[in-house]
């Protein structure tokens, strides 16, 4: 069938759209780190900070969670130049789905936390813990097991999203299967169901991955309330 | 420092509490003695266990002070991590690091608090967990222990700090009747070897053969305080006599 | 460095732009509620042959980019003989890819509802499918609400990505305007506190919806 054989050219593009892809993976690891130590730290200052902390901790998750990914893209990356900083297109996009995806894994990761009975706190004070040595080496092991599942749903949802760095510019593959489809618009159809099909693949790898993480730290009797599965 | 305490190990005075409109403590004051077992018995909702917490400040009195050996624990300027260091509590419902095995629940405390070196950390867990009666158990996690087995792996827990004295907030209401046994007969070795210890409890046989002095309260005050023969056979209070035969009815007399 | 300087003659063209952003969310939203619906009757109803490939719908909507998806409408599609319009293509596009995640809360809503529920229809003698219009779904409708929503304003702000396709919503005007005066950072600030205020009354008369057709009694079991 023609579509195949249109599936065969673009194969020959197929190396160079993998290096493009590399380009989304680097930005996929850049904006998970970004969002998970701010997104930590959100949730920790939303659930221990005090009112003013925790309000202000509250708003920044409303907002970063409000603004469409596109605009906030925009915004990060001609905000800066604004200020007559220059800013390349990958720095911004790190930034900008960093920040947003701050926002939901926060959201995650107090979930988590409020998951974890007080009495857990409590005895790690009555040790004589200072409440910051209580939350690294009681709280936070357990919320981070305890926020696997729910990373892992945040993982599916920004390794797509990195496509949309495509808008500032950024060479990655959307972009790079673009620039395919001008020189032969013909391959179009062929040349973005091959990029579906890569990004099937990162999906679910990447959460199958995420399941054996989990199952490998899974701790027997820690786990989200209300979730089904054996004790022991 | 006060007439009377430079010998005593705990002194409590005057503790208040009040959660909202109702005043859980009114005014409670005793002390503590050097290797000395204390009871405080009393019907639910007197606020026994708020007097706990009130002790090593889980819960803020709001008013009256505590001394520790002559340090004022209810000090604004004191670092209460380090008396809550010297002071061992064990939960209700034990509280056991849900993450950690058995043996890493004993030596987090000394680790991170006392800051001990792990190998010296091991060696004690280890050895309060052998004294408690659960070697072997070291790798259980506590949802793989029986709820008899987790508390005694948090009096491992809290004895590992070597600690001062210890609080059981009511250990042994949350475990099947079963269980409590080998629970109370850890607590009555403890106090045996000299461990200094207050215990809210509903458990009056442990109370009668363990306790140098029994403490009944009821709405917030001490009503009666005295040696278990004396209260036991004797109470000058009605009030005593009354919760006493119905504790007897509700729980009959375990270890006599 | 520059203070902020915004047209405020644009706001009509703005405000123009919101108009389509709203349009195409409310049309790929209900164009996705029937099509999951479907599919999630499918997933949980339907024997291998009817769940299966719903299944797989399911898994490619949900694992491949949104922006493909968009591209494969909107660019591949002619290169079968199939032209739509731009406004078509955002709808269709968006509308497929909700269909898929709004499937799956469906199917987890009909799991919710409890069992005896269909055993009671079916012993007053309701046929199976009566049984699902008239028992299973008005009870699952009530417990998608709250990821409903959720979903809802997501689309809201995933419209956006139909700025690509050359249509002018909200964030495709933003960008028209700011092409032309260079004021990319007034531009989108503008933009983000429509969008702002967008999510912000959608959610409120959504909790608004939610809090009218409660019925006592019927939760969500274990979903928040």
């Amino acid at each position: 069938m023609e579509f195949f054989l249109k599936l065969g050219q673009v194969g020959q593009h197929l190396p160079m759209l993998m290096r493009a892809s590399v380009v989304n993976l680097e930005l996929l690891g850049a904006l998970l780190v970004i969002g998970f130590l701010i997104g930590t730290l959100v949730a920790l200052l939303q659930v221990y900070g005090g009112r003013v902390l925790s309000t202000g901790a509250s708003v920044y998750e409303w907002v970063f969670r409000s603004i469409p990914a596109l605009v906030l893209l925009f915004l990060f990356y001609y905000g800066p130049s604004h200020f007559g900083l220059d800013i390349q297109s990958f720095l911004a996009a790190s930034l900008a789905l960093g920040f947003r995806s701050s926002a939901y894994q926060s959201q995650i990761f107090r979930g988590a936390i409020q998951a974890i009975p007080s009495g857990q706190m409590m005895a790690a004070r009555a040790l004589g813990m200072s409440k910051l040595s209580a939350i690294r080496h009681v709280i936070l092991p357990q919320a981070f097991r305890l926020a696997i599942p729910g990373w892992s749903n945040e993982y599916s949802s920004v390794v797509k999203d990195t496509t949309l760095a495509y808008a500032v510019t950024l060479n990655e593959i959307m972009r790079y299967a673009k620039t395919i489809m001008d020189r032969q618009y013909d391959l179009a159809m062929a040349t973005f169901i091959v990029v579906a099909l890569v990004f099937l693949v990162f999906t679910y790898s990447g959460n199958a991955l995420l399941g054996l993480v989990e199952r490998r730290f899974r701790i027997p009797g820690l786990q989200m309330p209300g979730a089904t599965g054996a004790v022991l | 420092m006060r007439e009377g305490t430079m010998d005593a190990l705990l002194l409590v005075e005057d503790i208040h509490k009040r959660y909202g409109k109702e005043e859980v403590l009114k005014g409670v004051s005793f002390q503590l003695q050097k290797g000395e077992t204390k009871v405080i018995i009393g019907p639910s909702g007197t606020g026994k266990s708020t007097l706990l917490r009130c002790i090593n400040r889980l819960t803020e009195p709001d008013r009256g002070r505590v001394w520790l050996e002559g340090v004022e624990v209810t000090s604004r300027k004191v670092d209460i991590n380090r008396i809550r260091a010297q002071i061992g509590f064990v939960f209700q419902d034990f509280n056991l690091f849900t993450h950690l095995a058995a043996l890493d629940n004993v030596r987090l405390g000394p680790m991170r608090v006392l800051g001990m070196r792990r190998d010296q950390a091991t060696k004690l867990a280890r050895e309060e967990l052998a004294r408690v009666g659960l070697a072997g158990k070291e790798d259980a996690f506590p949802a793989q222990l029986s709820g008899g087995q987790q508390q005694r792996v948090s009096i491992a827990r809290a004895l590992a700090m070597n600690p001062k004295l210890i609080l059981f907030d009511e250990p042994t209401s949350a475990l099947d009747p079963e269980l409590i046994g080998e629970v109370l007969e850890v607590m009555i070795q403890l106090a045996k070897d000299g461990m200094t210890m207050i215990v809210v409890t509903h458990e009056m046989g442990f109370a009668r053969s363990v306790a140098d002095e029994i403490i009944f309260m009821e709405k917030g005050v001490i009503v009666e305080q005295g040696p278990p023969a004396q209260l036991f056979s004797a109470p000058r209070h009605p009030r005593t006599a009354e919760f006493l035969s119905k504790i007897t009815e509700l729980y009959g007399e375990t270890e006599g | 460095m520059s203070g902020f300087y915004f047209e405020w003659s644009f706001l009509p063209k703005l405000a123009q732009g919101l108009l389509l952003t709203v349009e195409i969310t409310g049309a790929c939203i209900a164009f996705g509620f029937v099509l999951g619906v479907l599919l999630a009757l499918g997933r949980v109803y339907g024997g291998r042959l009817i769940s299966i490939p719903c299944g797989i719908y399911i898994h490619f909507f949900r694992g491949t980019p949104l922006l493909t998806q968009l591209f494969i409408v909107y660019f591949g599609l002619p290169n079968w003989g199939i032209q739509l319009s731009a406004f078509l293509s955002g709808v269709l596009a968006l509308g497929l890819n909700t269909a898929a995640y709004q499937a799956e809360y469906f199917r987890g809503a009909i799991q919710a509802v409890k069992r005896g529920q269909m055993m009671a229809a079916r012993s007053l003698g309701m046929s199976r499918i009566q049984a699902i219009r008239s028992v299973i779904l008005p009870q699952a409708f009530r417990i998608v609400i709250p990821s409903w929503s959720n979903e809802l304003i997501l689309m809201l702000k995933y419209s956006s990505i139909v700025y690509s396709i050359a249509l002018l919503d909200l964030m495709g005007m933003g960008k028209r305007i700011a092409a032309r005066n260079f004021n990319y950072f007034e531009v989108f600030v503008v933009v983000a506190l429509f969008y702002l205020v967008l999510v912000l009354a959608l959610s409120q008369s959504l909790r608004w919806l939610e809090r009218r057709v409660r019925v006592p009694g019927l939760g969500a079991p274990g979903l928040r």
